[in-house]
């Protein structure tokens, strides 16, 4: 029997085999760190006086905690100066390379690592932080990882796991012009569920997958987290190699010729099954929207918010209901008619160029309305500022009104000084709309650049169809 | 980690039941960045209280907790464990622990040690009757000691040779250091493409300038303007 890409890659990490239902150890080809989830692994070592297995198999960079102004004057906030200064510390101590603030390859941890090219096929790459699934869209098995994982990785170069189990998403045919990848993946999660894809690793395939760019590739397998899937993955095809080509750490002459020829091999074999599997027309989706509290609880745009009285599960409708009181919503309003304070153009899921791009080419020659009280933009990594800034985007988003920010996690979860006030409401392009989770009290819209693009011109939730 | 075979010390009854996380650790510790020192985040909220058992003198110095049923519900905070052990604690008995927090234990040294709950009850009343009693926890027999009264518990196998050898989790795998360097040998001859962080490559370098903050007049969040 064939087996899938997520069990080929899994048994090419095989250290060994565990016995009696005791968990495998698996080899770990990356680590990637940040300032949040690292200092207890590397206070670990100290401790137990060890080192790092494999310094070339780890990179760090700060992201979290750091602010998207003013990034050459000391960090306000002492709790994320203490965590920033003790990762460039810990680095220093055990000799990882990091990219700080204010250098070139800083930005969100997995933003910074595919362009540098270290993100390649077939690879196990962990990081803690969950979100690690992004780099599942070159055919790598990536996951998020506990501290004390962190630590195990760092000390041993493995982790102890049990096979995860695999799914199959595949999004047939073409999407209609103005639907994207994170309509896709909100719509996966509206589906599914957010614990649908627990344990699984989700593989993403279809026609319309084999059409995306990579930006857009990792943008679905960002949000596999938010279905409750530990991976997501999407087999490596010439839109990978093309990607990665020529980049930084892509391997180079003959290495790259192996490279090429290793990774062709890693595509699920046509008779391979999957634990489950999950069938998306591409064109029936329309651009999707969150209404409630969990991304879970999205809808089409041209939908109305759901009125709880309606919904026949007791536990579903007092969740709607629940959501729809701390969103300030009215039960039944179009999703069309809710007016915005915030757009945040950002984050792991949406921050890459060409989200940049597709926000830019919405806003140009527009100005932000007037019930909004800003608009931030925040390009996941400085090399995607850089190259943003080259291309003119900054000015289209500062003539627009918006204000443009230097590289991190920002208002996505709000570590740094972008936040939420208690009651206000964004539209924003990051992953998660959790209560709080953008600011105490804050309340967060889920979409795509393009929506939110749209929605900061208009004022209230649209699309650029509705303009 | 240092073994554990047999810890004799100050046993402090804490009768509650349900005990999570969040009452062993508040979340606001989470955001330090070191592993030790947190015997002052230990049930923090609770030792506000002057009544609170561990502010009584007499049980000053304790080694074992006895507490209620389910203890280390919630979230999932490795936290926890290591607050109980800078405190002092090598011992936790309770008639059931949360899955998570009880892997949490071994993994960091500590005992989490199941009895019934009438045993718990007995002990309760002994630590009670003459606070600051010792008691001896005996891995190897499996048993509590209290005045004199010696009574069993409950612990897996591996949880306790594991224990007594004082082996993390990091030690647990590097028993199977062969097979790692065996996998290593294979990587580099089948994948000596795979990239490494060292050294390190770039692009080329450019300035990355600071974003400054525009003047912002804004009335408030929508809501509290009554528009939504
Ligand atoms: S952008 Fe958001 S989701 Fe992504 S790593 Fe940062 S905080 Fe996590």
């Amino acid at each position: 029997m064939g087996r899938t890409m997520a069990e080929k890659v899994w048994a090419d990490h095989l250290v060994r085999k565990g016995q009696g239902g005791e968990p495998d150890l698996i080899y770990i080809d990356l680590q990637l760190m940040h300032e949040v989830t690292s200092p207890q692994a590397f206070e670990g070592l100290r401790l137990a006086g060890r080192k790092i297995r494999h310094l070339d198999q780890v990179i760090a960079t700060e992201d979290h905690n750091t602010p998207t102004i003013d990034i050459d004057r000391p960090i306000a906030d002492k709790v994320s100066a203490l965590q920033i200064s003790t990762l460039e510390r810990n680095c220093r101590e055990f000799g990882v390379r990091l990219h700080p603030l204010g250098d070139a390859d800083q930005g969100i941890v997995h933003a910074f690592a595919p362009v540098l090219g270290l993100t390649q096929p077939g690879m196990t790459i962990v990081c803690g932080d969950s979100h690690t699934s992004t780099h599942g869209a070159f055919g790598a098995l990536a996951f998020g990882i506990g501290t004390s994982e962190v630590e195990h990785v760092l000390a041993t170069q493995t982790l102890s796991l049990k096979p995860f189990k695999t799914m199959a998403i595949t999004v047939r045919g073409q999407l209609k012009p103005g639907v994207g990848a994170k309509d896709v993946i909100l719509a996966v999660i509206a589906k599914i569920g957010t614990g649908g894809g627990q344990g699984h690793v989700l593989e993403y395939r279809g026609d319309a997958i084999r059409r995306m760019s990579m930006d857009a590739r990792m943008t679905i397998c960002n949000m596999s987290i938010e279905a409750g899937a530990r991976a997501g993955m999407i087999a490596p095809d010439e839109t990978t190699f093309a990607y990665l080509e020529g980049r930084p750490h892509a391997p180079k002459g003959a290495m790259w010729d192996q490279a090429l020829e290793y990774w062709r091999t890693l595509p699920t074999d046509p008779d391979a099954v999957f634990d489950k599997e999950v069938i998306l027309d591409a064109d029936q989706l329309t651009p999707y929207v969150t209404w409630g509290t969990n991304p879970g609880q999205g809808l089409p745009i041209a939908a109305d918010v759901p009125v709880p009285d309606k919904i026949a599960d007791p536990a579903k409708r007092q969740a709607a209901q629940e959501a729809i009181d701390y969103m300030g919503l009215k039960p039944g309003m179009p999703i069309r008619d809710i007016a915005v304070d915030t757009v945040f153009i950002g984050s792991c899921t949406n921050g890459r160029i060409e989200d940049l791009r597709a926000a830019a080419a919405i806003m140009k020659g527009h100005h932000k309305a007037k019930n909004l009280h800003r608009v931030l933009v925040v390009p996941a990594s400085s090399r995607v500022r850089i190259q943003a800034e080259k291309e003119g985007l900054d000015r289209i988003f500062e003539d627009f009104g918006a204000e443009w920010r230097n590289a991190g996690c920002s208002m996505c979860l709000g570590m740094n000084p972008d936040q939420l006030v208690p009651g206000e409401r964004s539209i924003s392009t990051s992953n998660r709309n959790f209560q709080g989770r953008q600011g105490k009290g804050g309340r967060t819209h889920l979409a795509s650049p393009e929506v939110a693009a749209a929605t900061a011109i208009r004022g209230t939730i649209c699309s650029p169809a509705d303009l | 980690m240092e073994p554990l075979s047999v810890v004799t010390g100050v046993g402090v009854p804490l009768r509650r039941s349900n005990v999570d996380t969040d009452q062993i650790i508040p979340a606001v510790f989470l955001k330090r960045v070191k592993k030790t020192g947190f015997e002052d985040a230990l049930f923090y909220a609770w030792r506000r209280d002057p009544n609170f058992v561990l502010n009584r003198p007499e049980y000053s110095g304790a080694r074992i907790l006895v507490a209620g049923p389910d203890f280390g519900i919630g979230s999932s905070r490795e936290h926890a464990v290591w607050a109980l052990r800078d405190y002092g604690f090598r011992v936790v008995i309770s008639p059931r622990f949360a899955d998570i927090f009880y892997g949490n234990t071994a993994k960091n040294g500590v005992l989490a040690a199941i009895m019934p709950q009438e045993s718990v009850e007995l002990l309760w009343k002994l630590l009670e009757e003459d606070p600051g009693t010792e008691m001896t926890v005996d891995l190897g027999a499996r048993t509590v000691t209290c005045a004199d009264v010696t009574l069993p518990f409950q612990v897996d196998d591996y949880v306790r040779w594991r224990l007594m050898n004082g082996y993390d989790d990091i030690d647990l795998t590097l028993q199977h250091e062969d097979d790692i360097r065996a996998y290593e040998r294979m990587r580099a001859e089948r994948f000596p493409f795979k990239p490494r962080t060292l050294p390190a490559q770039h692009m080329p370098e450019e300035p990355v300038t600071s974003a400054r903050e525009g003047q912002i007049d804004w009335p408030g969040p929508l809501a509290d303007r009554g528009i939504i």
